[in-house]
């Protein structure tokens, strides 16, 4: 079971491509639901798992992302190579400018200035025309590439799970990378990679330019799904939700961040459920916040720390 | 812009940011002395305006006696939730305080829901204080927006003097300094801690229930307090209490004067606010260098 650890990922995303066709219509919409936060999840992990700065306004990129898509496929629609790369560099440009002032900054400081930031672009789509104000827009077409439709469920399931593998795989040869060694290095003791000589504030900025344009991309598949979005895709309480993914499933893994996703996902659905929790369900807002306050307090280090205490040599 | 209207948003600008500077107060205070991100902080405003809905038809007339009882239930509730609660976030990191504190939120505003409904609620001002008066021969300034800004002017002289002139307040400075040392120097921090947390809570509560005759009283009205109080944190520096009171004067003018000037950009004035000071002083106006 150990050696088949590391391509433990690689099966399930084969095994998910393999099941794709015999999902009803409810599990497979829910699928790529948890797919797409999987990817925002993940480009979060990169901020906070691997370089260790907290951020409280990732729901920004996420949003500006989805905002980019939907504004510029107009009412002709659009096509999936113009519409990603501006998603992804549009969050990424906003992430440019978040990150270049609040990296001046640190520990509490960052925490507020990523928060304040974030809803500084919340105002700007929830106040003025630029995107349909507080009922935000619709798109009239959905992206498409050659035979790749958006419009079609299977097709989209499809391009979701590729993104994952994409993202997923991206961020794994990051971990490995040079690249990654000195953001490890920053979030362990950034005094210490200073005086070795390294650009720290260059490397966390490259870092949270990769996680805005990664979030972009979530954002993209978001719009391309739900065809529509609204000013509270940005809102702080999907920065806080994302948050929680990746501490629920396991900071300092990439699977954690998924496994996070998943579960988060679960719990909300199964909180709000009137099947499983009777008349709570219309109260989900208190069970969440209990569970949220218990799971923090309880398993710091997500439900990936619960499988290492379990397993008596400890794994990865 | 005329004469008059420039006065009147002057007095706009100063209640706003002086009502702020209640909230961001103890704020920075609890970040500067226990190192907590408290992100439910913008509740005890809530609490606080919920508190006077629910309390001014009790007591009619005497709407001072109101606040004083409403500051003495805010302490109260602060003291018990340190107890219960944030004593125990001290030792966790920042991550773990965003994210327990997150829960918080929701649990209250769940609770909020279910005691006081979803409605926005209006409370109207004590009858001695409805009514305004004449500002030059076109305009006119209510009476109770200008008490509202010298009840937070006595709040922040009394919150001056304590911490300048008193023993606690000496402690809090320390406190705010050095956690360690005063650790080291055999104050029982618990207790000051313990303290200083109700009293930020009160503040916060206070600052709710002196606005709620002014802007209604809704639910999620904490989250959108909470973060101009975390933009007039980082202006102004953490743990710095003059420094809250520059940041947030700042802020009220900006935001007054931005809706004035750019009506549907207003929003982003304060933000625009935050990124000049983050380029220019990073740790604060007031702030010392980390």
């Amino acid at each position: 079971m150990r050696r088949l650890d590391p391509f433990l990922p690689l099966l399930c995303a084969v095994a998910l491509a393999l099941l794709a066709p015999v999902l009803s219509p409810y599990v497979s919409d829910f699928v790529v639901k948890v797919m797409i936060l999987s990817i925002f999840a993940l480009s979060l992990e990169l901020l906070v798992g691997m370089t260790g700065l907290v951020s409280l306004g990732h729901a920004a990129f996420y949003g500006i992302g989805a905002y980019a898509t939907v504004l510029a496929s107009g009412t002709e629609g659009g096509s999936i190579a113009l519409l990603l790369p501006l998603a992804m560099g549009s969050a990424a440009a906003y992430a440019l400018f978040v990150g270049a002032l609040s990296l001046r900054t640190r520990g509490v400081y960052f925490i507020m200035v990523t928060l304040a930031f974030a809803q500084m672009a919340y105002f700007v789509f929830h106040d003025t025309k630029v995107g349909g104000g507080s009922d935000g827009i619709y798109m009239y077409v959905r992206p498409t590439l050659g035979a790749i439709d958006m419009e079609n469920r299977g097709v989209q399931f499809y391009v979701v799970l590729a993104a994952l593998v994409a993202c997923y795989g991206l961020l794994a040869l990051v971990r490995r990378s040079r690249f990654g060694a000195a953001l490890a290095g920053i979030r362990v003791n950034e005094q210490r990679m200073r005086a070795a000589g390294f650009a720290v504030y260059g490397y966390k900025l490259a870092a949270f330019v990769l996680a805005g344009a990664l979030a972009g991309l979530a954002g993209f598949l978001l719009a391309a799904r739900d065809g529509v979005v609204n000013p509270e895709l940005l809102a702080w309480h999907n920065s806080g939700e994302v948050l929680l993914m990746i501490i629920l499933g396991g900071l300092g893994h990439l699977r954690g961040a998924i496994i996070g996703a998943v579960a988060f996902t679960l719990l909300k659905e199964l909180l709000s459920t009137h099947g499983f929790v009777g008349p709570l369900a219309d109260h989900w807002q208190l069970t969440l916040g209990i569970a949220i306050i218990a799971f923090v307090a309880l398993l710091p280090k997500g439900i990936i720390g619960i499988a290492a205490r379990l397993s008596p040599k400890g794994s990865t | 812009m005329d004469i008059g209207t420039f006065l009147v948003q002057c007095l706009n600008a100063v209640q706003y940011g002086l009502l702020l500077f209640l909230v961001a107060s103890g704020l920075t205070l609890i970040f500067g002395i226990m190192g907590v991100i408290n992100l439910a902080h913008g509740s005890f405003y809530m609490l606080g305006a919920y508190m006077a809905f629910a309390l001014s038809p009790l007591f009619g007339d005497q709407f001072i006696v109101m606040l004083v009882a409403g500051v003495v239930l805010a302490a109260i509730f602060g003291y018990l939730l340190e107890w219960a609660f944030f004593s125990y976030l001290y030792q966790r990191d920042h991550l773990q305080q965003v994210l327990m504190t997150y829960g918080l939120i929701l649990v209250f505003e769940e609770v909020r829901s279910l005691l006081m409904g979803n409605d926005v609620h209006g409370v109207k001002p004590p009858p001695w204080l409805e009514g305004s008066f004449a500002l030059g021969s076109l305009m006119s300034y209510p009476w109770y927006r200008l008490f509202a800004s010298a009840a937070c002017i006595v709040l922040a002289v009394a919150l001056y003097l304590v911490v300048n002139r008193t023993r606690l307040g000496m402690m809090i400075r320390a406190g705010a300094s050095n956690r360690d040392m005063v650790r080291g120097l055999g104050i029982d921090i618990r207790k000051l801690y313990r303290i200083v947390f109700a009293a930020g809570v009160a503040l916060a509560a206070l600052a709710g229930m002196i606005a709620a005759p002014m802007s209604s009283v809704y639910p999620g009205m904490g989250a959108s307090v909470l973060i101009i109080c975390f933009v007039v944190v980082v202006i102004g520096g953490i743990g710095s209490i003059p420094g809250a009171l520059v940041a947030s004067l700042l802020v009220g003018f900006v935001d007054t004067f931005g809706k004035v000037l750019f009506a549907e950009l207003s929003g982003m004035g304060v933000y625009v606010l935050m990124a000049i000071v983050l380029i220019w002083r990073p740790e604060g106006l007031m702030g010392r260098k980390t």
